[in-house]
């Protein structure tokens, strides 16, 4: 990994473009391009090269990290010190940096018992889009100073400023894992045990259902597993490592074909959607992934009607990719303006509107 | 030319009128005598009397009450419980109070998706109470549970004892329902873990009554653990308790709570509630782990031996139930403790990275002894969060003006070694100074857009929070006038 700052270049950057009122496309490692709608910005400004770590206290429990550095790098760097990203976001390709990953705000299996990408940013430098350098939260765990701007940041899309820094909380690696697995036929016999088992005081690190599975992933002290390995009963399934990798970073033989995913977001104990196309049950069924070739309309109708929302996550579904009611779309407009008050930050990349 | 009534309370005759018809006149209060229990919220130095104080009842009653505001341009300041440090439901001038202790329903408890619906004005306890029949609980807990409300512990993004396992309020709310100053209804959030477009949820949760007011919280609930263990180590010297927090963490555990009592916090507590608590200590540290019993039985083994390598002098295990609420007495008691034995006390929130513990601490009491003060400290050590209770005398003139600058200082020292003015109390009116400490003219001016973008009036809570730029300039000049700049190093304008 390099060790270089680009803060001032980068801000130079921006302050040329507001001169020239040229918009910015925000490309990282560029390997999560096929998410969102397209920014119609042609000018890139790149962050790949501002990388490295600005410092780094396992017994903090926090790295501060640029924005450009490689996911990949920035998680060896915790494992050495036998730490990692609780949130396990998904690798999509080496070039993925930790700065796109948290402007898209993903996070991997672990999610529901750990917490998302949002809940780990203690704090961020970004350039506005007025070119101003600023800093919001800190390195530590509390901080209501003010209002929470780095966890707005997560899932922008890089509209509301350019991160330059993050400081993410880290979390110990557990020191024993083991994934089980029930042969169960149906979602409804799987939607009731995830939801029985996600009530009991289990340490639950990863739940998901496919292809007439229910797998669990246990983390903690190894008695502790094994002891709750004996409780739920089922099958070892020596492959788990591989089994959630493949399901965070789609390469499950569930995300190929050429239809639509997918990705709906709603309450865990919702009895399954009536939509046609293959499921995959995530996050103990917060989080669903489908593949269909089913219209919009018919997604976030359903979706919606149920208190939950749906995101085309990959696929040729990019017009209104991003659906507010009127008064947030609203809301969310103003929000821009105050951080990005000429509109030049990755414009559209939610919508056409936004 | 205003008439006496109109100078005597500049609401309009209209404007009343109305209120009452939303809300009902037994719902709107003006006699002095009743608005008095407004005045101040448990930051109690300081206090104002509203004009009026409205008590609505229903979401759609809260929506007419803002678009009135709006239209009529009088401020409002929401008020849950009025158990805030930080000034942030003191009155302001010209306005109403919105107070939301008629709005206090748990609407569902959803075990199969272990949420609450409640409304914003529900006792932090009472949420857990509810859930209990099932298994369940709502984690963060302040030490104010039994009285403060979730619209409150929202607005300050409130921590407690268990945030260092569990988090704040911001991990464990999952929806919001918010008003606008315009009167519309928003939800933000989702009924799952996350919600499309923006995180507004995470800029709503700690904005302390300036972008909206709360009217239902969804909020997680998690299954209570089966086993709790808590460990009580004695130190011989602060630094070496701060030693054994770091490695603990360093050592791959996650307490449910680490707290740190130094030698004057021992003795008070123990004075008041005999926690035998071992009174020669430097310091002791509460370790709470739980979970299933054969994780807690590592942990504690796990524990203990670095607590041991640390140079705790004594470490004990609760027996039981019994001897670990006696243990955790003396913690929860410091408050009323420390009102035993002085007349006032002000409660301070720093945060600090956890390894400048040691330092930090001893430069308080220093800090302290050149004003002529003392300090008690029982805090959330293991994730940084300082609570110097700064004792003093109200009633000996100059020692409440002693007090606050020792405040300021303690909380620019926090800033300096790379922490932050606040953990879980919020800034409110109190640390408006220190805000410009901590952030800078564009950083300030940010916040400011971005609490336009919601109010763009500024009739919701305004003046607290985000100090006007003046004021900070002010704030520079007096400090540097009396040659007291504590940090020149620190970047300023
Ligand atoms: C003895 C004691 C111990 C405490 N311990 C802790 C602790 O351990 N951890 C901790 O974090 N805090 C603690 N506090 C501080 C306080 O209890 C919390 O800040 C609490 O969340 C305030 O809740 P409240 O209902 O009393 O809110 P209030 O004091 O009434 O209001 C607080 C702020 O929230 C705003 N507000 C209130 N309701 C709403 C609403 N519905 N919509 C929008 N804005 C609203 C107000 O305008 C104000 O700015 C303690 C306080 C005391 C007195």
């Amino acid at each position: 990994m390099q060790d270089q700052d680009l803060t001032l270049e980068l801000q130079a950057q921006v302050q040329q473009a507001i001169e020239s009122h040229t918009p910015l496309q925000i490309i990282g490692g560029n390997s999560k391009a096929f998410y969102g709608a397209p920014t119609s910005a042609t000018t890139p400004l790149k962050l790949s090269g501002h990388q490295g770590i600005v410092e780094y206290e396992p017994s903090e429990l926090v790295v501060t990290v640029r924005s450009g550095t490689p996911l990949n790098e920035l998680n060896k760097v915790l494992a050495e010190q036998g730490q990692m990203l609780a949130f396990e976001p998904p690798v999509f390709s080496d070039t993925a940096t930790i700065g796109g990953t948290i402007a898209c705000g993903f996070s991997g299996p672990r999610r529901p018992y750990a917490g998302g990408a949002r809940d780990f940013v203690l704090g961020c430098t970004i350039l506005n889009g007025k070119a101003e350098h600023c800093r919001f939260g800190g390195q530590v765990m509390k901080n209501v100073a003010g209002f929470d701007v780095s966890r707005l940041m997560v899932g922008a899309l890089g509209q509301l400023g350019v991160l330059l820094d993050l400081s993410l909380r880290v979390m110990p690696i557990p020191e024993a894992e083991i994934t089980l697995y029930h042969s169960l036929a149906s979602y409804g016999q799987a939607l009731e045990l995830v939801q029985r088992w996600q009530g009991q005081p289990w340490p639950l690190s990863a739940l998901a259902y496919h292809d007439n599975h229910l797998r669990m992933r246990l983390s903690g002290s190894d008695d502790a597993i094994r002891s709750v390995a004996k409780k739920l009963g089922g099958e070892i399934d020596k492959d788990g490592d591989r089994f959630w990798h493949g399901l965070n970073v789609q390469q499950l033989d569930f995300f190929k074909g050429i239809e639509n995913l997918w990705r709906i977001s709603i309450a865990p104990a919702t009895p399954m959607l009536d939509i046609p196309g293959r499921w995959l049950l995530d996050w103990g069924g917060a989080q669903r992934w489908l593949k269909s070739t089913a219209t919009a309309e018919q997604i976030h109708k359903q979706t919606q009607a149920q208190g939950g929302y749906a995101i085309c996550f990959r696929g040729a579904e990019k017009t209104d990719w991003l659906r507010l009611e009127p008064n947030l779309l609203a809301l969310h407009k103003k929000i821009r303006l105050a951080f990005d008050p000429y509109q030049l930050l990755n414009s559209h990349r939610f919508s056409p509107e936004l | 030319m205003k008439s006496l009534k109109e100078m005597i309370n500049p609401l309009s005759t209209s404007f009343i009128s109305q209120c009452k018809t939303l809300v009902g006149a037994d719902n709107v209060i003006f006699d002095p005598e009743r608005l008095r229990v407004y005045e101040c919220d448990a930051l109690a130095a300081l206090r104002a009397l509203p004009l009026m104080v409205v008590l609505p009842e229903t979401v759609e009653q809260v929506q007419s009450l803002l678009r009135l505001c709006h239209q009529h341009n009088v401020p409002i300041v929401a008020r849950g419980a009025g158990t805030g440090l930080a000034g942030g439901a003191l009155p302001v001038v010209n306005g109403i109070v919105l107070g939301l202790s008629k709005m206090h329903h748990i609407l569902k408890i959803d075990s199969h998706n272990r949420t609450a619906q409640v409304q914003p004005g529900v006792r932090n306890l009472a949420i857990s109470e509810a859930a209990k029949p099932y298994g369940l609980y709502y984690a963060p807990d302040p030490s104010s549970q039994i009285a403060c409300t979730i619209g409150g512990n929202i607005a300050e993004n409130s921590g407690g004892v268990h945030c260092l396992k569990y988090g704040l309020t911001v991990h464990n709310v999952l929806q919001i329902k918010l008003v606008t100053i315009e009167g519309e209804l928003l939800t933000l959030g989702g009924n799952g873990l996350d919600a499309s477009g923006y995180d507004l949820l995470a800029i709503a949760i700690g904005s302390e009554g300036l972008l909206g007011i709360v009217v239902e919280a969804t909020v997680r609930l998690l299954p209570i653990q089966p086993c709790t263990q808590v460990l009580l180590a004695a130190f011989n010297s602060i630094e070496q308790a701060g030693n054994a927090v770091a490695a603990i963490i360093a050592g791959r555990l996650v307490p449910a709570g680490l707290e740190l009592m130094d030698n004057a916090a021992i003795r008070v507590t123990d004075a008041f509630v005999h926690a035998n608590y071992p009174l020669d200590a430097e310091a002791i540290l509460l370790c709470e782990l739980d979970g299933l019993s054969e994780q807690v039985e590592a942990d504690v083994a796990k524990a203990t031996a670095i607590l041991q390598a640390n140079g705790a002098v004594e470490i004990r295990t609760a027996k039981d139930e019994k001897e670990r609420k006696l243990f955790w007495a003396g913690r929860k008691a410091a408050f009323p403790a420390v009102g035993r034995i002085s007349a006032d006390y002000y409660c301070m929130d720093g945060t600090i990275p956890r390894k400048h513990l040691a330092k930090v601490l001893t430069q308080i009491n220093q800090y302290a002894n050149d004003l002529g003060l003392k300090v008690v400290n029982v805090f959330h050590a293991g994730d940084g969060n300082l609570h110097p209770l700064i004792l003093y005398d109200a009633s000996q003139p100059g020692e409440y003006e002693r007090a606050e600058q020792l405040g300021g200082q303690i909380l620019e020292l926090c800033v300096a070694v790379g922490g932050s003015i606040t953990g879980e109390h919020g800034v409110g009116v109190e640390k408006l100074n220190q805000m410009c400490v901590q952030f800078s003219t564009a950083e300030l001016q940010q916040f400011e857009r971005l609490k336009t973008a919601f109010d763009s009036k500024n009739l919701l809570n305004p003046g607290k929070v985000i100090p006007s730029l003046h004021r900070c300039a002010e704030f520079g000049q007096m400090h540097i006038h009396n040659g007291q700049l504590p940090f020149p190093e620190l970047e300023r304008f």
